[in-house]
């Protein structure tokens, strides 16, 4: 079975490579432009691994991290959050707000590919 | 496919970002500490660096990265946001906009200038070198060229909430296992009493014994997210030789030792190592609620939309060729299936027409700026005042239009406003509004450009028409046909031909603009109180309601919408107005053409012709026609360019039998009845 990895980006260019990427490797992807919605559809249906931005409109990554790690359900599944190099401190709070782990941006498909793998352990 | 190139993707996302930052900005000017409006445009630069870095525009993502650094700067309150930051990244945008459209052309020192600006705006000392967004992401070092096999040690406990932020224990020893052979120890030690434990917590730590060609750093990789809050200790405990002795060493301690492979450690007394699954309550609530809503939108590329239009369109000719046959058949079923169709297709048009609508904010948004820049430039204070931003019109003529409006814009602000002291003295407000309007009003969408300046001077439109010849020296002329005049070729009143307008397109392309597009303009002017340039423009170019009728042996199309009723000329009535072309509409005098004549038919009258009466505005006029065949859904085909003097004509459209008819250009028709009309009352 293939896992669910929900996505969650304001930026469509990201979001479709982001899709395109883990579609080709074999996982099924739900989208999310901001972190209000994606804690919507978390809330909604489960999944397997969280994939976040940090700068959005309406609710940031950062605080939807801390809104998901309050739910009982949401325990233990990965989140990881997109970063840019500038965003050092960020980091430290995604981490402190319950991330599991980071990707920098800019990256490519494969590294993408292999933080997944690397999280889901399959 | 085109809309799943990222890079495409990219470049339409880029644009908005542009512009929404570029509307943050000028809202900024206003405002300068709306901490919400500096936070929207460092989330717009933000993006646009990210995502730019991403699909390969360098240039950009490292540009607009200084940008960036500076509204941070701002948002974290270190630096105050100043209108000269604000001018700084707003013309910083402009160069953004070049570099996502030409990613590789040389700029020369463009970029530079800007950043000194912007940098001088924001008092800080000269840029650093633009590296800091161009590095990607290093991948995992794959293997090294040692090939060497070493042994490890490796003691590690994680933090207690690990698992609940997603860390999976599990997959980091499979991780382990991937480098090589090893063999796990789970110390189990400090699992505290059942009723002490919390399924969420982790109390097992791990010693593990690697075998591996990997060096240090491989292992440092695998607990890389969790590396500094965790307890690791790596120790090389013998290389290549010693190695194999290795495994046997840490065999010895069968009870509590287990193999990584699948199924993995549960060792007694510990809860299981996903506690998502322990947890009772798993909500299953309809998935398809948010997903459908994350689904709304749907971006298409414009061309697709105009070839769908098409197959409509030919869908539509199609369907009235088997109206056409159906009714000649008595085959009942035939008919049904023909009405249905027809109600069909009908339906698919509305939609189709809906589909291609889009508000007028996409096209007022741009003047945000350019009253922006003009007002700078001409030193006048300009206040823009949009309404009706929500009106919609169709896409292309929503393109079409971009280029007129621009230059009455312009106009009204070179010509119309005049400068803070001139208004001052003259009573007015300091500031001058420009206001910008759309709304609907039937099948038509009126957008007007006001301005509360001068108005137009008359007796220089007068004089600049008398002496380039447009008119005869003292020719009367209504007050409208007098404004009119600046729509002639080449026409300006301007004394010196200043930088905003005289250029590029000048009035009578607006005209020409609108006039393609089967609208119109009306001027009204007030001197000393402003100017209104209003353009009526059909909602939609592509297919329109139209009523077929017969003038001799041909048919036409008039558009519906300007149809106002029809009535009956007995040839009594059409003998008796012989040469004065008029016919009492409920006490008022209506001027009609006789399309026969017009169209030089040569075919005698029908008995019972029909008047068809027309109007646009208040103007109205008959029209004179053979027989009403009936109301027609109108495909609209536009004519060749060999046709562009046809003024009568605004396009063709196939009928359901495939002969062609053609459509008759409202507008123009109006214009000659009321010339007409005119002539006669000079006469008579």
């Amino acid at each position: 079975m293939s896992a669910n990895i929900l996505t969650v980006d304001d930026s469509a260019s990201i979001r479709l490579t982001t899709k395109v990427t883990l579609t080709n490797a074999g996982y099924s992807v739900t989208e999310a432009v901001n972190g209000a919605e994606g804690l919507m559809a978390a809330k909604a249906s489960s999944f397997d691994l969280i994939v976040t931005d940090l700068n959005m409109p309406v609710m940031d990554g950062l605080t939807m991290i801390e809104e998901l790690r309050k739910l009982p359900a949401q325990a233990g599944v990965p989140i990881i959050f997109l970063t840019t190099e500038s965003d050092a401190d960020l980091k430290a709070r995604a981490k402190a707000a319950g991330a599991t782990g980071w990707l920098t941006k800019p990256f490519d498909p494969e590294s993408l590919v292999k933080i997944v793998k690397k999280v889901l352990g399959r | 496919m085109s809309t799943l190139d990222p890079v495409a993707v990219f470049r339409m996302e880029a644009a908005e970002c542009l512009e929404a930052i570029e509307a943050g900005l000028l809202d900024l000017t206003h405002q300068l500490d709306n901490k919400d409006l500096v936070d929207a445009v460092f989330r717009g630069l933000h993006t646009l660096k990210g995502s730019g870095a991403m699909f390969g525009f360098e240039a950009l993502a490292a540009f607009t990265h200084h940008c960036e650094t500076a509204f941070d700067r701002v948002r974290k309150g270190e630096v105050a946001a100043t209108s000269e930051l604000v001018a700084a990244v707003l013309a910083a945008q402009d160069h953004m906009r070049a570099l996502v459209d030409q990613p590789d052309a040389d700029y020369g020192d463009t970029g530079h200038k800007l950043l000194a600006q912007l940098q001088s705006a924001v008092g800080a000392k000269a840029a650093a070198p633009a590296t800091a967004t161009a590095a990607v992401a290093a991948p995992v070092q794959g293997a090294s060229a040692n090939k060497t096999k070493n042994s490890w040690r490796i003691r590690f406990s994680l933090p207690a909430n690990a698992m609940a932020n997603g860390t999976n224990p599990l997959g980091l020893l499979d991780e382990l296992r991937d480098l090589g052979e090893c063999t796990v120890r789970a110390d189990t030690s400090a699992i505290p009493p059942l009723d002490e434990l919390t399924s969420t917590e982790l109390y097992i730590s791990w010693d593990v014994t690697l075998m591996s060609e990997q060096d240090r750093s491989a292992i440092d990789d695998v607990f890389i997210f969790v590396l500094d809050d965790m307890e690791l200790s790596v120790e090389e405990i013998g290389s290549a030789a010693a190695a194999t002795a290795a495994p046997a060493v840490a065999r010895p301690a069968p009870a509590a030792a287990a193999s990584v492979s699948p199924p993995p450690v549960p060792a007694a007394g510990v809860p299981e190592f996903r506690p998502v699954e322990a947890v009772p309550v798993r909500r299953e609530a309809p998935a398809a609620v948010s997903q459908a809503k994350a689904a709304e939108n749907v971006r298409v590329p414009a061309e697709r939309l105009d070839e769908l239009m098409d197959r409509v369109g030919e869908l539509v000719i199609a369907q009235s060729r088997l109206s056409q046959l159906a009714s000649a058949s008595t085959d009942i079923a035939l008919r049904s299936v023909s009405e249905e169709i027809e109600r069909l297709s009908g339906e698919l048009r509305d939609t189709m027409m809906v589909l291609r609508m889009v508000p007028v904010a996409t096209l007022f948004s741009r003047f945000r700026r350019l009253v922006h820049d003009l007002a700078r430039e001409t030193g006048k204070v300009i206040e823009l005042v949009m309404e009706g931003e929500s009106t919609e019109v169709d896409k292309t003529v929503i393109e079409r239009l971009a280029d007129p409006l621009v230059h009455l814009v312009r106009n009204s602000i070179d010509h119309g406003l005049e400068v803070p002291a001139d208004r001052l003295a003259a009573g007015k407000a300091k500031a001058g509004t420009i206001t910008l309007s759309a709304r609907q009003a039937g099948g038509e969408v009126i957008i007007s450009i006001k301005d509360d300046g001068r108005g137009i001077n008359r007796e220089r439109v007068r004089a600049k028409a008398e002496s380039s010849g447009l008119i005869h020296p003292g020719q009367p002329l209504s007050d409208p046909e007098l404004l009119q005049l600046i729509f002639a070729p080449g026409f300006s009143t301007a004394t010196a031909i200043t930088n905003l307008s005289g250029r590029g397109v000048g009035m009578d392309v607006v005209k020409k603009t609108v006039e393609e597009l089967r609208g119109a303009i009306d001027i009204v002017s007030v001197p000393g109180q402003g100017s209104e340039v209003s353009l009526r423009i059909p909602l939609t170019l592509a297919i329109i309601d139209g009523l077929l009728v017969r003038v001799g042996s041909g048919r036409y199309v008039i558009p519906l919408s300007a149809v106002e009723e029809c009535l009956e000329l007995s040839l009594e009535e059409d003998l008796r107005s012989r040469g004065r072309s008029f016919i009492s509409l409920r006490d008022s005098l209506v001027p009609f053409l006789r399309l026969r004549d017009l169209f030089r038919t040569g075919t005698k009258p029908d008995v019972h012709q029909k008047v068809v009466v027309i109007s646009t505005g208040t103007e109205r006029v008959g029209l004179v026609v053979d027989q009403i065949i009936g109301d027609h859904q109108t495909v609209i085909k536009s004519m060749s360019k060999l046709h562009n003097d046809v003024a009568t004509f605004s396009g063709a459209t196939i009928l359901g039998d495939g002969s062609v008819a053609l459509i008759l250009d409202v507008g123009h028709l109006v214009a000659a009845g009321q010339q007409q009309e005119a002539q006669l009352r000079v006469a008579g």
